[in-house]
This record gives structure tokens, sequence and C-alpha cells, in this order.
């Protein structure tokens, strides 16, 4: 029985625990004093050692997985952390349990050796792709954001979007980089375009700026700042609007384009510096989701992954630019677990794969 | 031609004159002073020597007299340079403009710009084609007055300086490209490696791929502040850029069914790694079926349009504007270390010449958008490359020679050794980096050694040469009229055939035909044991002859070659009979000069003094039958994209239904494979060993190509 599924990206290792509701079956099974420490330690927290944190409020209880009834728990680090949560799952006698945790990501392969030498602990590796598409709460939690419009940041509102006639769709998954896949069936699908320009990018890019040092703290900077500090409109080159070209003068012409000047740059804020790398790591996302969605004929694009967590900017800009480029002809969805989906995926897969197992035997 | 300029060149160490060549002489000038950037335009009335040959025979031993005259023609130099040099630059430009009696004179069209260019300069920018100052737009190009915007991205050259001027210490733009060459990209760029540890083998990623652009960078606790090099982190924000533009383009590129793509604009400038990455996305990303191509002087797209809307609002549509091979800059060699010549990426120049007439395409020609002339590219075939370079430095010392024997006075010899270093080491540079100058083929070497004597101002090294060749081959016409006219129609047709290739031996510009020139008494007679026997090389002589028992041409033009014995004792001969079966003659010779090559004010001296001998050329060119046109062009190649439009007219005007195209330049290094709608025959003589052993031949093989007219196969869609 999974109780984890694990999704080592880049930047941040997610992680998804299973609680049973019903802790007898766990004894009965003998499953020893050391799962229900673990146990106790995850759901008895909120923070795990400096990094580690529960999304407590992405936690989904009464699911029913692999027959049995449980509560989902959401949990991440840093993938840099990886060293302390080995040693944290040593110190919880992990080993002992010579059990498998299902994981994907490429960690699962970067990893793989450490965790079997130090805790004795078997990956049960999925492809990440595979995982990303796998899981079934899909229709359960899509919604997209109605009346984006990039002058009126605030006017939008998130509404529910009926996932239940998925195929075909996009999914744009924004973790360090970026990955797009076009999926058209169950079993059908194929990753048709990826960018190095993702999440890493713009916390990288963020930290380098302005010295911040966590995505969140990233994030809260952008929400502050003004990117027409930073970037060289259309307006400031043509003096208004560009009509002969249909380029509104508010359009970014050049992203960044004003700090090749001295002044200018003393006259940004690290907010401003921080909201014009937001933008333009987004718009770029924007416009190849755009062109990928419009080549593979594929009208339903959804945006997961990380970096749109607590990142309600992007969304709206995301939304808006597809729906304004593409004269409304494509949607923007998003999931209310975007950082997720891999981890959750991975569950799914092996379940299948074990009631398959059964099945045989 | 500077001389008189040392007092300001001596304030400065910066290469000014080479730069801003001819200021003195401006007549319009514009100047477009931006963040970065200045951008200097202007017309310059260029003094330049002509030859003209005059129908006035002074004395009996002469068929014409050859005059020097001095000519003045219009140049539009495009310079760029960073705004660091820009005062320096001012003090010159000022002393030089203040000497230019035109411009003085016309007290008009300074055109400054910059800063808010938008609202000075009425050109609109966009219509001039793509200009990649800050951003980026993809244009679609559908023809020369179809285009339309297909979008733009905003992360583009002014993103890469922004970032890169908050990220790094660098003051400039050069000083950016400078670091990014120097950094290592994969201590900022997370790479498929780092999250994996290897390989993300099942969708083909190899380790060594960026998975995300400044990844690294970013931090994840408070503790272990990073630090990272300039240079790493230019070189990564290079990379990224490039890479995004790359990818974008070939999605537009996918989105509108379109498979070649050419970047231009401020942010690419020649960058060899920029290029580098642009194209490995590219191929990447579209599975290798689009073709990026980069223009060598982007960013004057803009510049030019506007110019010559402004300078020449007149009569614009009239001339042509030719490329000046001598003045203009190259790129950057692709290895910075062999790449002494700072210059190039200082001061990127370019000059366009007025050529005096308009040029269009040539209407025989099968598919005038398929139509390439040059017969090897010499970028890609190293071999020949190499070959070719070697030659032309060897033979640079007679071409000099030449030169310094065909004119007097003081300066000839520092002119004629300015020559010589200027296309050395532009042959150099060539080798340095083969697409310096963009498409390097056999032709553009040969023009660009014409341009360099034409800018030393030896315009036409070759005259008296040809003068004297003239001669002599037209006091042998008469025999060889007489014996011709004794043979069968059997032999006549034959000795026709191998006196065109007999007289195209004769040819002042291959090397080893000149060495035999020089030192042995060589005739027409020699020249015909010299060919190869039949069967030739290339030899379609029996489908010529079986098409010549049949009904005449209605018209030939035949591009010629060379003047002496190739143009009197081998084409008038076979001109005649054409002329007797019944076919009118438009006779083509160049322009402008190149090597011994007949030009067209010689041919029309040539025509009457051989009208004198042959009546059947006398009776044809008085009654129009027998027409000579020029060209336009002044190569020994020919381009049959850009020919003078009153020939292309005539050629409809008479139906042209047969095109000869004689000698090594026009139908072997160009035109070899050029297809036409109509009949066409290709005859040369291949006079440079090398050349003949890789055809499979040796040296004096023949080629003898003759060729029905071909169709348009309708390509499978």
């Amino acid at each position: 029985m999974p109780w984890f599924g694990m999704d080592i990206g880049g930047t941040l290792t997610k992680l998804i625990y299973f609680e049973p509701s019903d802790m007898m079956e766990l004894e009965q099974q003998g499953e020893k004093e050391t799962l229900k420490t673990i146990h106790r330690y995850l759901v008895g927290n909120i923070a795990y050692g400096n990094t580690g944190i529960r999304d407590t409020h992405l936690e989904m209880s009464n699911q029913q997985i692999g027959g049995k009834k449980g509560t989902l728990h959401f949990i991440r680090f840093p993938t840099s952390e990886m060293n302390a949560f080995i040693n944290l799952a040593k110190s919880k006698n992990f080993s002992t349990l010579a059990c498998a945790i299902c994981a994907t990501g490429g960690g699962a392969y970067k990893f793989e050796m450490e965790f079997k030498q130090r805790i004795n602990l078997t990956l049960h590796k999925f492809d990440e792709l595979d995982c990303l598409i796998k899981d079934r709460n899909f229709p359960l939690e899509c919604y997209y954001w109605k009346d984006a419009d990039s002058d009126k940041p605030n006017s939008s509102n998130k509404v529910p979007f009926d996932f239940h006639n998925p195929y075909p769709y996009l999914v744009v998954n924004i973790g360090s980089g970026v990955s797009i896949l076009a999926v058209r069936g169950p079993f059908d699908y194929k990753r048709v375009w990826g960018s190095s320009l993702g999440g890493g990018t713009f916390l990288g890019l963020c930290c380098l700026l302005t010295g911040c040092t966590t995505f969140e703290e990233a994030i809260a900077l952008a929400a502050e700042g003004d990117s027409h500090k930073v970037d060289k409109l259309v307006k400031d080159i043509y003096g208004g609007d560009y009509s002969r070209f249909n380029l509104k003068g508010a359009t970014v012409a050049s992203s960044f384009g004003q700090m090749n000047i001295e002044e200018k740059r003393e006259q940004a804020s690290k907010s401003d510096l921080a909201r014009s790398t937001l933008v333009t790591i987004t718009n770029n996302i924007g416009s190849i989701a755009r062109m990928v969605a419009t080549t593979e004929k594929i009208d339903k694009v959804v945006f997961v992954g990380n970096f749109l967590r607590v990142n309600t900017i992007s969304m709206k800009l995301l939304a808006y630019a597809m729906e304004y480029w593409s004269d409304g002809a494509l949607k923007a969805l998003f999931l209310e677990h975007e950082g997720y989906f891999g981890a959750m995926g991975c569950i799914m897969e092996y379940v299948s794969m074990s009631q398959n197992f059964s099945n045989i035997n | 031609m500077s001389s008189t300029d040392k007092r300001y060149a001596t304030s400065i160490d910066l290469p000014t004159e080479d730069v801003f060549r001819n200021l003195q002489n401006a007549c319009h000038f514009a100047v477009d002073i931006g963040g970065s950037l200045v951008k200097v335009a202007y017309c310059s009335k260029l003094h330049r020597k002509t030859s003209h040959v005059r129908d006035h025979k002074e004395d009996n031993n002469s068929i014409y007299q050859i005059l020097e005259e001095d000519g003045y023609t219009r140049r539009l130099h495009f310079i760029k340079f960073e705004t660091k040099y820009l005062h320096q630059c001012l003090d010159f430009i000022r002393g030089h403009l203040m000497q230019s009696k035109e411009f003085m004179l016309e007290k008009k069209n300074i055109k400054a710009t910059g800063g808010g260019a938008h609202k000075l300069d009425k050109e609109d920018e966009m219509e001039c084609l793509i200009n990649g100052r800050s951003g980026v737009s993809f244009v679609k190009v559908e023809s020369d007055t179809k285009y339309e915007r297909i979008g733009g991205t905003s992360t583009g050259g002014g993103t890469f300086w922004g970032l890169g001027s908050l990220l790094t210490k660098a003051k400039t733009f050069d000083d950016l490209l400078e670091l990014a060459e120097k950094g290592d990209h994969k201590k900022v760029d997370m790479l498929v490696r780092d999250i994996y540890g290897g390989e993300y083998s099942t969708i083909g990623l190899t380790g060594d791929i960026i998975a995300s652009s400044f990844g690294k960078a970013a931090r994840t606790d408070k503790e272990n502040v990073p630090c990272y090099k300039d240079e790493d982190v230019a070189r990564s924000l290079l990379l990224s850029i490039s890479n995004d533009i790359g990818q974008l383009a070939s999605l537009y590129c996918r989105l509108h069914q379109l498979k070649k793509i050419y970047f231009g604009g401020y942010f690419i400038r020649g960058h060899p790694l920029t290029m580098h990455t642009i194209s490995f996305a590219i191929n990447f990303w579209s599975k290798g079926e689009i073709q990026a191509s980069f223009m060598r002087h982007e960013g004057y797209l803009g510049a030019i349009g506007a110019f010559l809307k402004g300078a020449e609002e007149e009569d614009t549509e009239r001339y042509t504007w030719g490329e000046n091979f001598a003045g203009c800059s190259g790129l950057s060699s692709s290895n910075p270390l062999l790449d002494s010549r700072e210059r190039s990426s200082t001061f990127d120049m370019l000059e366009l010449d007025k050529l005096e007439k308009m040029l269009q395409p040539c209407s025989l020609l099968l598919d005038p958008n398929s139509y390439l002339p040059d017969t090897v590219d010499l970028t890609t075939d190293t071999a020949a490359r190499e070959y070719w370079i070697d030659c032309f430095s060897n033979s640079v010392d007679k071409t000099r020679d030449q030169a310094l024997a065909s004119q007097t006075g003081p300066d000839v010899k520092e002119r004629a050794e300015a020559f010589k270093q200027k296309y050395l080491q532009r042959l150099q540079e060539l080798n340095d980096n083969p697409c310096a100058y963009g498409s390097l083929t056999v032709r553009s070497l040969l023009d660009t050694s014409s341009h360099c004597l034409s800018d030393c101002l030896f315009t036409d090294p070759y005259s008296q040469l040809k003068h004297t060749e003239n001669e002599q081959a037209l006091k042998c016409l008469p025999q060889l009229l007489c014996k011709l006219d004794g043979l069968s129609l059997e032999e006549l047709q034959l000795s026709l055939a191998k006196g065109l290739l007999a007289g195209n031996v004769f040819d002042w510009g291959a090397r080893e035909v000149v060495d035999i020139m020089e030192n042995q008494d060589f005739g027409f007679i020699e020249a015909q044991d010299k060919l190869q026997e039949r069967p030739w090389l290339c030899d379609n002589y029996e489908e010529w002859h079986q098409r010549l028992q049949d009904k005449p041409h209605k018209c030939a033009v035949i591009f010629v070659d060379n003047s002496g014995a190739d143009i009197i004792l081998g084409v008038f001969p076979f001109v005649r009979g054409l002329l007797r079966r019944g076919t009118k003659v438009i006779l083509c010779a160049n322009s402008r000069p190149a090597l011994n090559d007949v030009i067209y004010s010689e041919l029309l001296i040539l025509v009457k003094r051989v009208a004198e001998i042959s009546p059947d050329i006398q009776t044809a060119y008085e009654n129009g039958t027998l027409m000579v046109m020029d060209t336009g062009q002044g190569s020994p190649c020919l381009d049959l994209r850009l020919i003078n439009f009153e020939l292309v007219e005539l050629m409809k005007k008479q139906e042209a239904d047969l095109i000869v195209i004689e000698g090594m330049g026009r139908a072997i290094h160009t035109n070899f494979d050029a297809a036409f709608s109509c009949e066409s025959l290709k005859v040369a003589v291949i006079k440079n060993r090398w050349l003949a052993n890789r055809l499979g031949g040796d040296m004096f093989s023949v080629v003898f190509k003759y060729q029905k007219p071909q169709k348009i196969i309708a390509a499978k869609s």
C-alpha cells in the first residue's frame, strides 16, 4: 500500500502523504510503530525543518484510493534540502519500514542510489509526464479566470470549469522550466514543446536582481511593483498606439528595455524589477502556449506547476493573454492543486499497477 | 584620396578615414544617435576614372581611341558605431562635411534623429522591415510589396542589455557580448543533468540541455548567498534570449507554414555565439526543416529604405544600387582568436554604388525566383574555397602589375600596392571566416577584386591590352572568314563551334593561360590545337548540329566574354552563321570593365570594324537584325537576376528563343545549372587545371552544353 507519492523536481520536491481513516487497520496489518511515528510527525506539524511546508489549505479528506479511505496531505520542500530530508527519514527509522516509495521527476533518478544506500528505501520510478496526466481529480478542481483584463487586475474572478469532457487539452507544466504536453486521450499524450524560461528563471533572476530568498518573497515583491518603470512600452517608442500593426501603447515593446540607462535603473525599485521579471516570464510562456495550442489545434490549455502557486498575477496575465491574442478562441484553465499533479499521478500509477498485479494473481 | 585629411586623423586613433570614406564629398547626410549606437548615412559624389573608347581613327594603326576621363557617380554610405565614439567621430564628420562644396551649397537634408527619433523622423520604421532595436518583430514577407507583422516578443536586444546592465558591471552592449564569450552558463543555468543526474532519455533530452535558465541562481534559503561571475551570468542571459527568439521564430514559421527565416536587427549584429544559438534552437525545434539566415548589415534595413526615400525621392525608381565589396565591412570571425581586425565589431560599414541602369531579371529564365547564378557555394565547399582563395591570392601580383602598367602618374605605384594589400586582406578575412561577407562564390571573389581595383582608381587596367588584341584579331579576320566560306555546310558548323571555343582560350583572367600567352607566340591556330578532342567533357554538339538542320531561331541572345580573338575570331563568325540562317542576334556586353572582357562601348566600335570586313555583318547591323546591347553588369560572371531592363524589353520584343552564354565566368562559375524557358547553349573552355580535374577532365576541357527549352515540373506539395 502506498502511503507516499513524491515528485522530485529541479527546484521543489512535492510529497503527498495518504493518511488512512482507519488507523486500526494499520495496526492489524502489523505495520509497526515506525509508521505511526512518521504519521504523527507529518500530521502533527505544518512545517518540517527549516524549509518543509505542509499546504493545509489543499488537504483533501474522505478520499478513496486503492480501496481505502483516507486524507491526502500535501507537503513540499526545496530539492536542495534532500539531504536533510533523508536525515530526517533516517532519524524516524524509515529504513525499518523496508517499503517502497513511488517517485517521479528528475530527482527520482538522481537520488535513487542515495535513498537505497542511506535509508534502504526503494524508489518506484514513474515517468513524470505519465504522472502529470494521471490524476483523476482534474474535473473536480478545474477553474478559469473570468473577465481577466490586463488593465483591471482585480476585476476577474475564479470560476469553476466543467472538465468532464477534457480531450483534447494542452498541459503547460511550469516548474523550473516549462513542458507542454498535448493530451488527446487517457493514454494518448505527447510532449510537444518545452522552454527553459520557467519558474526557476523567475526565481533565479529575482534572487539576483533583488536579493530575495524565497519564491513567496519574490511574488510578494512583484505584487507591489510596477513593471512600466522597467520595461519599454510601445508608447515609449511611438508616442502612443502603433495602430499600423495594431499594437496598443501599453503593450510591452521591450522587457527591461529601460534598464540600460543608469538613471532609470536608479529609479526602479526591487519590487518593480520583480514585477517585470514575473511579467516577462509569464508573457513568454503565454505566447509559446498560445502558438503551440494553435498549431496543435487544441483550445483548452491547462496551466499547472508550482510557478503558479500564490501567483494570481501570472494566472490572470495568462488568462488575459490567451483570450486576447487568440480573439477568444483559447481558454486558459487552472487547477487548485497546481503543483502536485506529478506526485498525485505517481500514487495513481502505483495503485493501478498493483491492482493489475492482484488481478493477474 | 584622403591625403588632405591627415590633420583630423592625428587627433584620434580611430580609423575614421577608412570608415567615413569620401565624406568631404557628401551631399545628403543623416545621423541617428541612439542610446547605444550611432548610425550615419550619407550620399557622396564619388570621383571615378572612367575609360571611354572613341571611334576616331587618328592614325591608321588604331582601331579606336582610349580615353580616361574623370567621372562622377553617387554612392550611399551607411556606418554604425557605438555611441561612446560619438565625440571623436563628430569632430571628424564636422571637419569634413564643411569641406563638401555640394553639401554647403545645397544646405539641405541633414536628418538628425535619435532619442525621440519617432517624433522627428517621419519614416515609418516598420514599413522598411524588421528592426530589432528593442523587442523582436516577426514579419512575414511574401513579396517585395506584400508583408505583414505576424507577431513579436518583448524579449529581445533591449532585454539582454537591460537585464545585463542590472546583473553585471558591463557598460555597453559590446561589453556584455564580450563577457558572454568568456562565461560558462552551466554555473547559472539548471541543466537536464542537474535534475536527472543524467539525460532524460524517454523524451530525448540530453543532459546538457538547459532545463531552466538561471535555475541555479534560484535560492531556497537565507544562508549560503551564492556569488555568480559576471561572465557566467552574461552568457546565460545571451543563451536564454537567443534560444527563446529561435523558439518563437520556429513557432511562427510553423504557424504560417514558412521554411525560411531571416534575422536582422540590433541584437544579433553578427555575433557568432548569438547566431549559433538561434540557429541551433531553430534547427532543434523545427527538426531541421527551417533554415535560419542572418543579414550581414542587420540594423540598416530601416535606414536604407528611409534614406533612399529621402535622398533620391525624385528618381529612386530609375536606379539600382549595388554593394561595393571594397568598402563594406564583414562579420567578425567565428573564432575570436583569429579575429585580429577589431574594426568589424567597432564600425560597421555598408556602401552602395549607384548603377546606371535599372536592372531586371532576365525574361528567359525558367523560374527567376528559384534561379541562383552561382554553381558552387564556397562557404560549404571547403576544398573549392581553399583552392580559389589560394588561386586569387597567387595571382594578385599579376593583377597589380597590370594595373600599374595601365596608368601613369606619381601615385600609381602607391595605389597599385594599396589594391594588392586591400584584396589580400579581404582574402585572408574570407579564409578565416568564409561567411564574413555573406555568400562566398567565385563570382564574389572576382567582383571583390574589381571593386578593390576601382576603389584604387584603376578603372580598366586591361584597356590597352584589349585594344592591342582587338587590333591583332581584326587583322586575322578576313583570312578566317575566307577559309570558312570554303567549307562544306557540315564542316562549317563544326568549325564555327570550335572557333567559338578556340577564341575562348584567350583569357587574361586565367592564370595558367596568361603564362602561356606571356611566354610564347600564341595564336588562334595554336589555341585550336590546345582544345580537347571530341568527345568533349560536356558534349551536346550532335544535338546542336541536329537542331541547325531544323528551322532557324527567331532571335539569339549572346552574352560575350573576352576581347580580341574571342569576340572577333570566335563570336563574330558564329554570329555571321546565325544571321545567314535568318536568325536575329542580340550581342550583349558588360557595361563596366572587368578583366579583359569586352565592354559595350568597345563592342559598339568593334562591330563597325568587323562590318568593314564582313558584308553580312554590315547589312545585318544596318538593317537591325544584329543588335548590340549592354548588360548593365560589370562582372566577369553573369547574374541574370539583374540585367539592363532595356535588354529584357528587347529580348521580349524580338521573341528571343536561344540564349548563348560564353566563357568560364558566365557559363561555368555561374549559370552552368541555370534553366531557361528557351533553348540554351553554354560554351566554355576550362582554363584552370584544378577545376578541369574536378569536373573529371584536363586542362582545356570543353563544355558545349546545349539544352532544349525546360519546363517547370510541378513540385510535390
